[in-house]
């Protein structure tokens, strides 16, 4: 196997800039013109607070103090001013409500789109990409960094937009009201700004701290958990919790630190802010009482709201920014995988159901007749070329390795005749499975030719060609569903009774039978409740009912004991006649039939031969037979 | 629950006291700077008198750096106490798995115990921050900044009163019936992730069948329908926002209108409006904050509730009848015995009668779920005869303390298991004093000297998680060297050498007889070469015993046993 990446990327991401415009972009192009709705109501939400802010001082200095002073008691003027800031209000709270629900359909649809696009292109993937990558971290791409993009989206996005919007406007006002009070506000926002980028990057550097604790302790319980048995046969159980405390207590160092420095923040940006306010009111005061430049007490009253206005966007976004270059990681795993190259298919010969002519040609039939043939269009007669599917499979010189310095497989030479069952024997690593994996292009050749009836398989199409070679996998893999989904998974328009005869066939219909609902119950968690011999015998049936013309088994029953082993084998073989089969197993009496057996070792065929021949020659396979050479 | 949960706070108790005592001066501040922002405008600027502008300013700068200490304590003693929190309740979880039973085990799934661990702990764990932060915070801000405009205008403070039922209100009304769909939206978003969890672990299945636009279509639908449902409760919760701006505007227009009257009456100053003002804010925003606290808090009690699961499961192996802690000698008995996983369930064994002398070596054979494993696992009381008696040593297991009744049955289990850590550390499980001497005795008794010398860095080579980088066979004669070194009164094998050839699996045996031959010796096995030189032969079938002889009686007696070696040696000859 290839080598793994276990480690998930807590790295800085490189372009944040250029990743956030990529980001934007992914949402506009399905959300343009609502996102434009959204920067509108956006701005009249903005607006209308500010204007509400506004009104404070108009309130004071243009109804109050005029009434006060004027001793008269009429209302009306100020009654006119609140209908109206009524009505901006509730212009403000429809263009928020607005904009909150337009939103909301636009995170929840962008992370639908997204979810669609990093599946469709991770079932593309080359198996490559699942062999190197640790599945905990695929899996984690459609949880953890979905999730912190959902905030980012949600919340961040408007809060920015809403923010910036807020402080131009309050500036705006600021400016109108008094200039060296706008500088002084500025200053301390500053302040306020560079306080926030000091402590957010304590918190973050915390913060990776407490994640990789949070991988150990996580990666300790799965080991501890998954071997508890074998803790209590050696009552090892002393020693577990105290290397457990151990690395629960380093855990707990990073993340009490890492919450700490972002517990403290508000208060600190609600303080610098409370100050700001201070300092304000005295020189505001002081400017107000000398009469600079026409500044009133009413002024100061209205500019002292806009400082409050002012310092919690400031200090919000301050946050937010710090939020988004943590979520932004998330971002950069998820389009490496959008980003992650497609399996390549150059082919052009397709697998269609045929049937003969009188004159022995073959002609495409739609029925099902059993006769399967490749067809390739031919661009210089413009006709559609015909081959029967008998099953000849050759590897010519083929070497393979999965880095391209590091060549596993030296000169494979195979040739399997229609028909034949062809095995692979030798120890683990010495590459039996990995030859399977090539001819069905799960991996691709680095030298040397894999022809299929004579044609070369890269000039097959991938679907076609696996759709010619049924596999039987020795990790079965069972998805959610009833036991009939999963046989029926081979071939999706099988009637109920092919699918019984496939479970009979595969020796699995008697236990199916006792399961509680037969065919239909279903399974869950990969098939939990099942024995892992029971899933091979599903997984058997599963190949049964597609009925390729092909198959490969690899340790197809290495999990099913050797007495029902015994009552399976009638229908493997009936399963496996007139087929062209490839068959890996360190039980040695289940390929002793086999036409041809290949012994490998270290990546190289060593002995060839069917079992007679083999036993004869008293080589490497007569040592394992007899059992004097571990198998596995 | 919250009891269970709750004693788990012990030395984090003091923390989780002290951060909501720093929250309430924290707040008394927010609540008094208002105030002093009031008196700026009133008896300062509006008096033209800058000499009381100062004092009070400074009196603010004073107020604000208190609040600010008070802040900063209060958030690092809150990130003390919950994830301080999260530690003990991560160590109790653990320390009580340690003593589970195997039935105990059993009951839960590798994988539920784990999230149990993880994700339910960092959820009780951020719920308990916001409890002692936003919990303490809020209400009593509410309060407070309710108290404040009563002592500036009890009248004015009925339109809070108005403000704070509709708001309330909505907010409940809204709040309970989105929690409602989310439940329901997290748990169609469980199996939207279980599904790709498949597509991953199945993914060469998938294509082998050439599945990848059907399991795209399938995924699709999954996705559109979590899609429909999030929208669901989220249209709900977008009202909130909106409600609660109508709500402060709604206040500060009728605030403005009566106050503008009683300002022109003399009975409130613009200072104090201004005031009022800030106050309407505090108040809603802490109403707003309490219900989305609620809401989260309800949602992270499932997961309390499973952590509380875990720390309260009780080992259902009973003490000890007695506090033995020698075992005589390695003779097992079984007296009537029969075995069921869970009361009531079917019996997988039946009226078992066994006498094994001490220093026996006893093969075990039948078909899979015949119970071999089963009848081994009650001799280290692994699990508990449900009736009938099983004696190790002459002695009832029950009598004897667990340790030692374990250590004198050293068992090497059907899942091998090695640790991340060196092959000696490995080793080290079975006798943690055990000599470099002893170590290697125990490998060359299990015939895995040989391939560790040949390691990279012999014994010092590192297993990797799950020992992935050792063969099958050479990891189940780690496993048997690590049980020899425990120097047992009683072996046990359970399918642990399957994986090894059929000579150094002869080897290892001979190596039993010659070098521990007071050791009894019990061996499971598929393979009948493995038994068949045993001094007696077990043949399970269906929970019972179906034949107990040797090799040569059995091949007279036991159609089983005949069959089986008929069908093992037909390609042998």
């Amino acid at each position: 196997m290839p080598r793994m990446d276990r480690v998930r990327g807590n790295q800085k991401v490189k372009n944040p800039h250029k990743l956030l415009l990529r980001l934007i972009k992914y949402v506009l192009k399905y959300y343009k013109f609502r996102c434009i709705f959204v920067v509108i109501f956006i701005v009249i939400s903005a607006l209308a607070n500010v204007r509400g802010t506004m009104f404070m001082r108009q309130l004071i200095d243009d109804y109050i103090i005029p009434i006060v002073n004027s001793n008269s008691n009429d209302f009306s003027s100020l009654l006119g001013a609140i209908l109206k800031m009524a009505a901006i209000y509730a212009i403000g709270v429809f263009s928020a409500w607005s904009y909150n629900r337009i939103v909301v359909g636009i995170t929840q649809g962008t992370l639908r789109n997204l979810r669609k696009e990093m599946f469709g292109h991770m079932e593309k993937l080359p198996i490559k990409y699942f062999d190197t990558h640790a599945h905990g971290n695929i899996m984690s791409l459609y949880t953890n960094d979905i999730d912190t993009l959902r905030q980012l989206v949600s919340q961040s996005m408007p809060q920015l937009i809403n923010g910036f919007m807020t402080v131009v406007s309050v500036v705006v006002c600021m400016v109108m009201l008094s200039i060296p009070l706008t500088v002084m506000t500025m200053l301390t926002a500053c302040v306020m700004v560079i306080i926030t980028r000091k402590i957010g990057g304590l918190s973050s550097k915390y913060f990776i701290k407490q994640q990789s604790s949070l991988g150990n302790v996580n990666g300790y319980i799965e080991e501890l958990i998954e071997g508890q048995k074998v803790v209590k046969v050696f009552c090892h159980e002393q020693e577990s919790v105290k290397d457990f405390i151990k690395i629960n207590d380093e855990l707990y160092d990073a993340a009490s630190n890492a919450n700490k420095y972002g517990n403290i923040l508000m208060p600190i940006m609600g303080n610098i802010g409370n100050i700001s306010y201070v300092l304000t009111a005295i020189v505001g005061g002081f400017l107000a009482i000398n009469g600079f430049g026409g500044f009133t007490i009413g002024s100061l009253a209205s500019f002292l709201q806009l400082n409050r206005s002012f310092n919690m966007p400031v200090g919000q976004m301050s946050q937010q920014i710090n939020f988004i270059v943590m979520a932004l990681a998330g971002a950069q795993r998820i389009f490496d995988l959008i980003d992650e190259e497609e399996e390549l298919d150059e082919g052009d010969v397709s697998l269609v159901r045929a049937k003969f002519r009188p004159d022995g040609s073959i002609e495409e039939s739609i029925a099902r007749t059993g006769v399967w043939a490749w067809k390739r269009h031919n661009d210089k007669t413009n006709k559609d070329d015909y081959r029967l599917l008998e099953g000849d499979v050759v590897l010519d010189k083929v070497d393979f390795g999965y880095e391209p310095n590091k060549i596993v497989l030296h000169d494979i030479e195979v040739h399997a005749k229609p028909g034949q069952k062809i095995a692979f024997v030798g120890a683990t690593g010495a590459g039996k499975t990995t030859i399977t994996n090539l001819i069905n292009r799960f991996y691709d050749i680095q030298d040397g030719k894999i022809k299929y009836d004579g044609i070369n398989i890269n000039e097959i199409k991938k679907h076609e060609l696996r759709r010619s070679l049924g596999m039987v996998l020795q990790d079965t893999s069972l998805f959610t569903g009833t036991v009939n989904d999963n046989i029926r998974y081979g071939r999706t328009d099988a009637t109920d009774l092919e699918v019984v005869a496939a479970a009979k066939l595969a020796g699995a219909h008697d236990f199916i039978k006792r399961l509680p609902d037969g065919y239909d119950t279903m399974l869950t968690g990969n098939g939990a409740n099942l024995s892992q011999g029971q899933r091979q015998l599903l997984s058997i049936a599963r190949a049964a009912v597609a009925n390729p013309p092909a198959l490969i088994l690899d340790e197809a029953t290495s999990s099913i004991d050797t007495r029902t082993e015994k009552l399976v084998q009638e229908g493997m073989d009936s399963l496996m006649k007139g087929r062209t089969v490839f068959v890996i197993a360190h039980r040695l009496s289940t390929i002793k039939n086999s036409d041809l057996i290949m012994v490998m070792d270290h990546g190289r065929i060593i002995e060839r031969g069917d079992h007679n021949t083999l036993i004869a020659q008293k080589g490497v396979y007569y040592q394992l037979y007899t059992g004097i050479l571990e198998a596995t | 629950m919250l009891k269970t949960l709750l004693a788990e706070l012990k030395e984090f108790k003091k923390y989780s006291f002290l951060a909501p005592a720093f929250v309430i001066v924290e707040v008394f501040m927010e609540i008094l700077i208002p105030f002093l922002m009031s008196k700026i405008v009133d008896r300062g600027i509006n008096q033209s008198d800058m000499k009381t502008v100062v004092i009070i300013g400074i009196i603010m700068i004073i107020a604000a750096g208190i609040s600010l200490t008070a802040g900063i304590m209060a958030g690092n003693f809150a990130a003390k106490a919950s994830m301080g929190f999260a530690k003990n309740l991560r160590e109790a979880m653990f320390r009580n798995i340690q003593k589970y039973s195997f039935s105990n085990l059993d009951k839960y799934s590798t994988s539920g115990l784990i999230t149990r661990l993880t994700t339910d702990v960092t959820n009780v764990q951020n719920a308990y921050m916001m409890i002692i932060r936003m919990c303490v915070r809020s209400p009593f801000m509410l309060v407070c900044a309710f108290m404040m405009t009563c002592i500036i205008r009890p009248s004015i403070s009925l339109v809070y009163v108005v403000a704070i039922i509709f708001l309330g209100t909505a907010l409940f009304f809204i709040m309970t019936r989105a929690h409602k769909i989310f439940k329901e939206v997290f748990k169609k978003y469980d199996d939207l992730n279980s599904s790709v969890q498949e597509n991953i672990s199945g993914i060469r299945t998938v294509k082998a069948f050439v599945k990848e636009d059907f399991e795209i279509k399938k995924f699709n639908i999954a996705a559109d329908n979590v899609y429909n449902m999030f929208m669901r409760a989220e249209k709900l919760l977008v009202s909130n926002m909106p409600i609660m701006q109508f709500t402060v505007y709604g206040c500060i227009l009728s605030i403005s209108w009566v106050g503008a009257h009683m300002i022109v009456g003399g009975t409130l100053t613009t200072g104090q409006l201004m005031s009022l003002f800030t106050y309407t804010m505090n108040i809603l925003i802490s109403l707003m904050i309490i219900s989305m606290a609620f809401v989260m808090i309800s949602m992270s009690r499932a997961s309390g509730e499973r952590i509380a699961e875990v720390i309260n499961e009780k080992t259902d192996l009973a003490a000890p009848l007695d506090s033995i802690n020698v075992v005589k000698d390695g003779s097992i008995s079984f007296k009537n015995v029969s075995f069921a996983y869970k009361s009531g369930r079917n019996m997988c064994l039946t009226n078992i009668d066994l006498d094994i002398k001490s220093g026996e070596t006893i093969g075990i054979i039948g078909g899979t779920g015949s119970s071999k494993s089963t009848l081994v696992q009650l001799i280290p009381r692994l699990y508990d005869a449900t009736e009938g008696e099983v004696l190790v040593g002459g002695i009832n297991v029950k009598n004897y303390e667990l340790d030692a009744l374990r250590s004198s049955v050293a068992m090497v289990l059907q899942k091998n298991v090695l640790f991340s850590g060196t092959v000696r550390e490995n080793l080290l499980w079975g006798d943690k004093n055990a000599t470099d001497e002893e170590i290697r005795k125990a490998c060359k008794y299990a015939q895995a000297d040989d391939f560790i010398m040949a390691m990279p860095d012999g014994y010092d080579t590192k297993i990797e998680q799950g020992g992935s980088n050792v063969s099958g066979g050479q990891k189940q004669r780690i496993c048997i060297a690590r049980a020899l070194l425990m120097k047992p009164k009683i072996l046990i094998l359970d399918d642990s050498t399957s994986a090894v050839d059929t000579k150094t699996d002869a080897m290892i045996r001979k190596a039993f007889t010659e070098e521990i031959p007071d050791t009894t010796k019990l061996i499971i096995a598929q393979r009948i070469t493995s038994v068949q030189d045993a001094d007696r032969i077990i043949v399970m079938d269906d929970g019972m015993i179906n034949g107990f002889g040797t090799h040569e009686e059995l091949l007279k007696t036991n159609d089983i046993y005949r069959e089986v070696y008929e069908s093992q040696m037909k390609g042998d000859e």
